[in-house]
């Protein structure tokens, strides 16, 4: 029986009379890779927030490694020892590569250890060479690089990330698919995703949300090919 | 009866002096995102091109309606193309430099001023009511800041000025990108936000004593007021000057206008921690 | 670290012990203290704003009640060194409470401007209306707008007769500037700098590390307040009177123009632009053509606008191209542009 790392019940989320977030219902369990997909506003991103503590829902609950976790907020969550990436890059421009990932692994780990820790996945993310730079002189690709090396660098067994492929270039998407793949050993990783040449090539179960809700959830190639979510990201009437 | 009458004027003249003392800095925050610190030396300065025209010989009313909130806008003018123009989307800089402006106004006025107190006399005179003396100064300052806000309300939803500057007001980059220049409709403001403060400064001047830093005393109530009031320019003005005039002038009445001042300011504090976002922020919004 | 950080301790013990016998020379002792003092006020202000990003318009608040409460406990102890360690302590305690309840109520910029300057405008007003014989605590009377008066002074710990005054009171206020430099430069190389300048650069990233942002600003907050403390206890024993003026927003505005035009995000800038600053404006006391305050405000304009960056980094990356050492670059002021949404 494997552990469920996180999982949502009737999570429900509105602002004003929109409900962006409808009752949702999604388990996952360890070491698993999850996509969520949909079309925008379909409400992936404020499921994520919920999850991440950036939003409090508005009903419903959020568990992980069976704790009850609504309501916290993001560094509480972060605690627990999750990786969280957001939409956009949010990442220390003025500090140097090296002092972004020590400051990120320094939280869980002393001095000397974050030190090692962050040399560490600064080589095997192939960043040793700009370690000393400061991120706002980087191109956008590394920047992205450097923020799943602050994710990773902890060991986290729950990493969720809000479209890290955004803006890549097909060869760093390459290489973060990899990466991706190397931290499902230890981890369960949510990966909330628009781009569906991605997903084919790193998911293996994909979680559909349309209007607020979860439309199905099924292994990737049986979802590509089901006529209701292709209608729905077609914009027609299921 | 006589009694709550005459403590119905004093709130609603606590209300309007807060309205009154705002409106510029409301006008200048609202549209353009900048925090102009030197507001209260806009008012002061308001205030002493009052006087000087009355010693000229002008009409009171003439100096204190339209010489003062011209010189000051024109003033504003100056101030925007010289400084503020180059400071646009740096909110703190802005407060940094118009805070820098505030003390070589209060220099300038020293300068040219001396460092003593001037005024002049309330062109209205008092009245009793009942047993009760009433400064019938109060009731003019009541029925500028009324028709000021009516005015306001005007002429954002009624010309086309107006509707130019609400849609800035939302996003500036599309006004800009339908053609209205954002450097003219910055200069405008400015220019009317300052003429709002002379204004402002000129019809409270024969209540104090005016020394050049005669500002300092405005422009914390101003601050808290406009940032209290929230995204909204009118509504967050009233509605702000309306709870801060209350709650001030409750405490004036019930212990002394010391604590009246402070309660004002403790006010702002817990409802800045409850509401950061301001009232409008909560309350009425999408209201102008 | 540990090798690097012991050379900068000498070079640091070494200029300084340099300026405490050279400056003497050139200036009185009576006002190079004051312009330590004022040195050491506008550290604590570089501290919090230049490496926390937190922007307070009311670090004289923490400075005045340092001097009150320094004067107000001299008068009731007769002893200084108690004294001296409340005025530490007491601003230190309201600032954690304010710094909790502005960080843990997520406020920011504006908002955390306002908050910090209505509350020293309120303790200016309440201080400034307590002339009355009602308002005492313990033996000493507030006095309002006169402020409090004959103190016990500065005195050698557990001789109270043996006052500390003149030349010694300079070297005494001179190491302790030098003290609280050393221990801003090892906070600041300690994890818990580290971070907060993390925090100033990203705070949601720091957040979603997994870092406490309100507690650890409310933690850095309390000790630029400590730091004022001790300043405004300096500045009572060499005033020997506390008056409502030192919680004006004009002293909070000189603060902020010292960083300013010192430089933020460095340890030197402010302590070199708030002692160049306040000499030039004693200087500037002497003469009556133009009003120091139109100077002053001229001055911060004008950095504002044209070397917004400051002083110290501006002269340091001089100093770099003639040098040609352009391995570090100058770091881009982030902390100061608008977030405003």
């Amino acid at each position: 029986m494997v552990e469920t790392v996180l999982e949502t019940s009737g999570l429900t989320m509105r602002f004003g009379g929109v409900t962006a977030s409808d009752n949702v219902n999604f388990k996952l369990k360890a070491r698993e890779l999850r996509c969520l997909i949909g079309p925008n506003g379909a409400g992936k991103s404020t499921f994520f927030k919920c999850v991440t503590g950036l939003l409090t829902p508005t009903e419903g609950h959020v568990y992980m490694r069976g704790q009850e976790v609504t309501g916290w907020q993001p560094h509480q969550i972060a605690s627990l020892g999750v990786g969280i990436k957001t939409q956009t890059p949010n990442v220390m421009d003025a500090l140097s590569v090296h002092e972004n990932v020590w400051l990120a692994a320094r939280r869980f780990y002393n001095i000397a250890e974050a030190r090692d820790r962050a040399d560490a996945i600064i080589e095997r993310l192939t960043l040793s060479a700009i370690a000393r730079t400061q991120l706002g002189q980087l191109a956008h690709g590394e920047r992205q690089r450097v923020e799943l090396g602050i994710v990773a660098v902890a060991d986290p067994w729950l990493v969720l990330l809000d479209e890290p492929a955004a803006g890549m270039s097909a060869q760093d998407v390459d290489r973060m698919t990899e990466i991706i793949h190397e931290l499902t050993r230890f981890a369960a990783v949510v990966i909330v995703e628009h781009d569906m040449q991605f997903i084919r090539s790193i998911a293996q179960t994909v979680t559909v949300f349309h209007q607020g809700a979860v439309l199905m959830e099924d292994n990737v190639e049986r979802v590509m090919s089901d006529p209701q979510v292709r209608a729905v990201y077609l914009g027609k009437k299921a | 009866m006589d009694l709550s009458f005459v403590i119905l004027v004093e709130v609603l003249y606590g209300v309007a002096s807060l309205v009154l003392i705002s409106a510029g800095l409301a006008v200048v925050f609202g549209m353009m995102k900048v925090i102009n610190l030197a507001h209260g030396e806009f008012m002061m300065m308001g205030g002493y091109a009052t006087i000087t025209a009355v010693g000229l010989g002008v009409n009171v009313f003439v100096a204190m309606l339209v010489i003062a909130p011209l010189v000051v806008g024109l003033i504003g003018l100056i101030v925007e193309r010289l400084v503020i123009r180059h400071l646009y989307g740096r909110l703190v800089d802005t407060m940094l430099a118009t805070w820098g402006l505030s003390l070589v106004f209060i220099g300038l006025a020293t300068m040219i001023f001396g460092n003593t107190t001037t005024g002049i006399s309330t062109p209205i005179p008092g009245f009793a009511f009942g047993g009760y003396q009433v400064n019938g100064y109060n009731f003019f300052i009541i029925i500028v800041s009324i028709v000021l806000v009516i005015a306001m309300y005007a002429v954002l939803r009624g010309t086309r000025a107006g509707l130019i500057a609400r849609g800035t007001m939302q996003r500036s980059n599309m006004a800009a990108a339908l053609g209205y220049s954002p450097d003219r409709i910055y200069m405008m403001t400015f220019f009317c936000g300052s003429a709002l403060s002379g204004l402002a400064g000129a019809v409270l001047a024969p209540l104090v004593g005016l020394v050049p830093t005669s500002g300092g005393a405005y422009i914390a109530k101003a601050f808290i007021t406009v940032i209290s009031g929230g995204p909204s320019l009118i509504a967050g003005l009233v509605s702000s000057a309306t709870s801060f005039g209350l709650v001030s002038q409750f405490f004036t009445f019930a212990i002394s206008p010391v604590i009246g001042e402070v309660a004002l300011l403790i006010a702002a504090v817990v409802l800045l921690r409850t509401m950061p976002q301001g009232i409008t922020g909560r309350f009425f919004k999408g209201k102008l | 670290m540990g090798r690097n950080g012991s050379h900068d301790v000498i070079i640091t013990l070494v200029v300084s012990a340099l300026l405490i016998w050279l400056l003497p020379l050139m200036i009185s002792t009576y006002t190079l203290t004051v312009l330590v003092i004022y040195g050491m006020l506008g550290l604590s202000l570089g501290l919090i704003w230049g490496f926390g990003g937190i922007l307070c318009f009311g670090q004289a608040a923490f400075f005045g009640l340092g001097a009150y409460t320094y004067a107000i406990a001299a008068i009731n102890i007769g002893e200084s060194t108690l004294p001296m360690v409340l005025a530490v302590l007491v601003p230190a305690v309201f600032a954690a409470l304010l710094g909790a309840m502005m960080f843990y109520g997520r406020l920011t910029d504006v908002y955390l401007g306002v908050i910090t300057l209505v509350v020293t405008l309120i303790l200016f007003k309440f201080v400034n209306s307590t002339a009355g014989p009602q308002y005492v605590i313990g033996n000493a009377r507030l006095g309002g707008f006169n402020g409090i008066p004959g103190f016990q002074t500065l005195n050698v710990p557990g001789d109270p007769s043996a006052y500390i005054w003149g030349d010694p009171y300079f070297y005494v206020c001179a190491i302790a500037l030098v003290a609280v430099f050393l221990l801003v430069t090892w906070l600041l190389r300690s994890s818990f700098g580290r971070i907060a300048v993390g925090i100033r650069e990203n705070e949601v990233r720091m957040g979603l590390m997994g870092y406490d942002i309100a507690a650890r600003k409310t933690v850095l907050f309390a000790i630029g307040a400590a730091i004022a403390g001790l300043a405004g206890a300096l500045f009572a024993n060499w005033g020997e009177i506390v008056t409502p003026k030192l919680f004006s927003l004009g002293q909070s505005a000189e603060i902020i123009i010292w960083c300013i035009v010192g430089g933020l995000g460095t340890r030197f800038g402010p302590i070199v632009g708030a002692a160049g600053l306040a000499y030039l404006k004693f200087m500037l006391g002497q003469q009556s053509m133009i009003d120091n305050t139109l100077i002053m405000g001229l001055i911060l304009v004008l950095f504002v606008v044209f070397l917004p960056r400051g002083l110290v980094p501006a002269v340091a990356s001089l100093l770099n191209s003639i040098f040609g050492r352009t391995k570090r670059k100058p770091r881009p002021r982030r902390m100061r542009t608008a977030r405003h949404g």
